[in-house]
């Protein structure tokens, strides 16, 4: 198929044929999609042209904020003040268990002196404010304002004032991008609240959630709330996560398919709370299965060997 | 027996190339409005892509194609080499069918850079579904069909420029 409708003369340069030119690019890219999806390579390019696009990009964010910040200067007056209202009760609710939290955290600090237990790290962060949601409709990622500049690093937990809603996974210099706990695959290590069983809940995407790899008679009830359990070295234990909603006990499947949702305004905008790296926890034990595997193996094959 | 004809056609000035340029970077400027998850936003540097690959395929061709879906791949946050491994057969489709495409109406040559649009989106649904992504939703298709609803105002707006009388007349607004 060439542009004119018939080969071109010779003396014409035209570069190579179209359909060799499409076989190289097409190679080109499916190579780089398998490079940036095994290896994670292409990080560095990634950072640099961001980095640059970044004015350009904060430009073109302008028409959506300046649309939503007109929302909230009509919003009106009464909605405010319910808000305000609203705002008060909870805060007069809650304020039995605020006030005597710093009591609490000291009890807790002696209890565990006392136990000759490690000490419960405590939570310091960063506020943080959701720019936007990333276009890329096959992941849910969203970009907050502080970035490597803010001392901001991929691995951090990002909270909001319910609960936990994902984790940094990119950082650049000004922003950083969030993948949300809804996102598919991503996983947290959670435990249930009501008896402490440990699971690790996975994003399915769609803004719905599941704990996967639980018995089919496992003790789990629709309502229980999962929190965070801590094993992982990422998140504080005792952040709420989710809540279970509907569980369905198959018995033709191993395991249990349980579905629940965030507690977090996940799929929301607004300020967030960027936690602190963890200090790192003791490392984990030697894998002497390992050993034990390689040393019977030796022994199989010599057994083999020796008729 | 008469050839059918659709409408008489003006010879056009040459297209200039900063103008193609500044087109196509408008258009990644446009893509990079973060419209979040709202359906139906038509991705701009494939449709103004397909307009050139169609208009002058021997400037634009699978190599910008290639350049812009790896630029399109950093500024959306996807994985490198989705939107460039989209927009190449974009543009060979495009290029290679430009002179069947411009023998026809506008309303056919729509029809004619749909299924292209929709080509390229599912050319990048597949290359996501294998490397573990969510599917978005049927609804994920429709900025093809809104993009293909645009080819009209848009290629007047692009040809706008190639409209200009040669010389100019000072009794004459355009």
């Amino acid at each position: 198929m060439s542009a004119v409708g018939h080969s071109p003369p010779p003396f014409f340069k035209r570069g190579p044929a179209p359909l060799a030119q499409l076989i190289f690019f097409v190679t080109l890219a499916i190579a780089l999609l398998f490079i940036d999806l095994r290896f994670h390579t292409l990080e560095w390019v990634r950072f640099g042209v961001a980095t640059v696009v970044w004015p350009v990009q904060r430009l073109a964010g302008m028409p959506v904020e300046a649309a939503g910040e007109t929302a909230q200067y009509f919003s009106s007056l009464a909605t405010l003040q319910a808000e305000n209202a609203a705002y008060k009760k909870k805060q007069l609710a809650t304020a039995n268990q605020l006030l005597r939290q710093e009591y609490l955290e000291l009890e807790n600090k002696r209890l565990r002196a006392l136990l000759d237990m490690r000490a419960s790290q405590p939570a310091v962060g960063r506020v943080a404010e959701i720019l936007y949601a990333a276009r890329d409709p096959f992941s849910r990622r969203v970009i907050v304002d502080k970035g490597l500049q803010a001392g901001i690093e991929a691995g951090q937990a990002v909270i909001d004032d319910i609960g936990v809603i994902g984790q940094v996974t990119r950082t650049f210099p000004l922003t950083s991008e969030v993948t949300l706990l809804t996102d598919k695959d991503q996983a947290i290590p959670v435990e249930v609240q009501r008896n402490g069983l440990r699971a690790v809940l996975n994003g399915t995407g769609a803004g719905m959630m599941e704990l996967r790899f639980l018995a089919a008679n496992a003790d789990v009830k629709p309502g229980d709330v999962l929190v965070t359990s801590g094993i992982d070295g990422v998140y504080l234990a005792g952040l709420p996560v989710a809540r279970v909603s509907s569980i369905d006990r198959d018995n033709s499947y191993a395991f249990a398919r349980i579905y629940c949702d965030p507690l977090a305004g996940v799929e929301r905008h607004g300020q967030v709370l960027v936690l602190g790296k963890r200090e790192d926890l003791p490392p984990p034990p030697e894998e002497v299965a390992s050993d034990k595997d390689k040393s019977t193996k030796g022994k199989k094959f010599k057994k083999r060997l020796r008729p | 027996m008469i050839q059918p004809t659709h409408s008489s056609r003006r010879i056009l000035l040459p297209a200039r190339s900063w103008f193609i340029w500044l087109s196509l970077s408008l258009a990644l400027l446009l893509n990079l409005i973060p419209f979040g998850r709202l359906p139906g936003v038509p991705d701009w540097v494939a449709l103004v892509l397909a307009f050139w690959c169609v208009h002058q395929p021997l400037r634009i061709g699978m190599g910008s194609a290639f350049m812009l879906g790896l630029l399109m791949d950093i500024v959306d946050s996807s994985v490198m080499g989705q939107h460039a491994l989209a927009y190449v057969p974009l543009a060979f489709a495009a290029s290679g069918l430009s002179r069947r495409i411009l023998w026809f109406p506008l309303a056919h040559q729509a029809l004619h850079v749909l299924p292209m649009l929709l080509g390229a989106q599912i050319v990048m649904v597949v290359a996501r579904m294998i490397g573990g992504g969510e599917f978005p939703g049927l609804l994920y298709f429709l900025s093809s069909f809104i993009a293909a609803g645009i080819w009209y105002p848009l290629t007047y707006l692009l040809l706008l420029p190639q409209y200009r009388p040669v010389e100019r007349d000072e009794n004459r607004p355009i």
